[in-house]
């Protein structure tokens, strides 16, 4: 079972549940899909880790072949290409290594170059398996290091949890693609009703089964509550904006390893997840 | 000599487009036979890359000139390998900015923005 962790914005508390879920579940595992700053391994430190390389491909082009027909350029729907007088120019990080130009070359000038954008890395935390994608900085896209990352989840260690990157864009529709549920994290305020409607919108466009956690919750009215309770989305559970919880965090800790209170908390969240992803898939 | 210029319409009187790599449509104007040619920006509506795909045009047009409010790095780079004089325009005049051009008033366009990557502009 795969259960995907999103928010419309960032800092709402994607990768404390999704931490604290993992750490909570007698065995499971953690996958950190927010390549350009994964921060769940800080808090699981995990140990003998196993480290890989990621690459993608980028076209290379040998002068001495190239006699400047273009089909390549015409052909690139990313516009990578440019042909300027006598040569071609790529640029790497418009390119999207579909191979189409190498393909297409009729002088088989064209081949690939081998680009490393980051590494995953995979490490055991207890009872939870942590799976990393690190995109290195000044890279255009993550996605390849995300497809790795949902590649290859090991069938046998429980369920994974998959703290995806904020927002609504390519990358995090990359990382929901195979999930089993969504979970959305939101944050009492109209920003956060607004962030929340989006990656709403992105789940229902997925037809994804999903449901919500309130954070920092507060006494008093909360607008993301109205939103859930208007659009029918279910509320899996609430966190109380609480001065101990956001200590802990903020140390790097794992609260539910820490006290008995937040492991009561977030077992009894992860018992409710549980029966709702079982009652989705009941048919 | 020939010059290129982002316009909003196919006309003298249309405005300089704001964007470069987005703009419709391109002048290619000679200043000697005041020769006037307008190319629709044929990758005003590509999904990415629409620098370098718009660089492309005007390097292909043979002009020395491009007269431009902006540019974004990658479209910067094809038209400088093919050794473009780039200009920031005065206003949004094309007949202005002609004049300019031929009393040596234009500045070289020194500033070349990062790109919006549909992260902004137009």
């Amino acid at each position: 079972m795969k259960i995907a962790v999103l928010s419309g914005k960032g800092g709402t508390g994607k990768t404390l549940v999704s931490v604290n879920l993992a750490a909570a579940a007698k065995e499971s595992i953690y996958i950190d899909c927010d390549v350009e700053e994964p921060n769940g391994h800080l808090f699981f430190k995990p140990e003998d880790i196993k480290s890989e390389k990621i690459s993608i491909k980028i076209p290379f082009v040998d002068e001495t072949l190239c006699n400047g027909c273009r089909k390549c350029a015409d052909f690139c729907k990313f516009n990578a290409l440019a042909y300027i007088q006598p040569k071609l120019i790529v640029f790497d990080e418009v390119c999207h290594s579909c191979g189409g130009c190498v393909l297409i070359c009729p002088e088989k000038a064209l081949s690939e170059n081998e680009k490393f954008i980051g590494e995953v890395q995979r490490g055991v935390s207890g009872n939870v398996t942590v799976i990393t994608g690190i995109l290195n900085t000044g890279e255009a896209s993550g996605i390849p290091i995300i497809k790795k990352l949902l590649k290859d989840i090991p069938a046998d260690k429980g369920v994974a949890f998959i703290d995806c990157p904020p927002g609504s864009a390519c990358i995090v529709m990359e990382s929901i693609k195979d999930a089993d549920y969504c979970i959305f994290v939101a944050e009492p305020t109209l920003f956060g009703v607004h962030n929340l409607s989006m990656v709403y919108e992105l789940v229902t466009l997925f037809a994804k089964p999903h449901g919500v956690v309130l954070n920092k919750c507060l006494e008093g009215e909360n607008p993301a509550e109205e939103f859930c309770l208007k659009k029918g989305i279910k509320i899996l559970g609430q966190i109380p904006y609480d001065n101990e919880l956001g200590t802990l965090n903020s140390n790097a800790l794992i609260s539910v390893r820490e006290t008995e209170k937040y492991r009561v908390m977030f077992s009894s969240l992860l018992q409710t997840v549980t029966m709702e992803v079982e009652a989705c898939y009941s048919y | 000599m020939k010059i290129a210029m982002p316009v909003d319409d196919k006309s003298l009187e249309t405005s300089i487009s704001q964007s470069f790599g987005r703009a419709p449509y391109f002048l290619i104007y000679d200043t000697e036979s005041k020769e006037s040619l307008f190319l629709d920006n044929s990758a005003a509506a590509s999904q990415g890359g629409a620098g370098v795909k718009a660089a492309q045009t005007i390097v292909d047009n043979k002009v020395a000139a491009l007269l431009t409010p902006r540019c974004g790095e990658n479209a910067a780079e094809v038209i400088n390998k093919a050794n473009i004089q780039m200009f920031k325009v005065i206003n949004d005049s094309i007949k202005d900015n002609i004049e300019a051009l031929k009393d040596g008033k234009l500045a070289l366009l020194e500033e070349i923005h990062a790109g919006f990557h549909n992260h902004g502009g137009k």
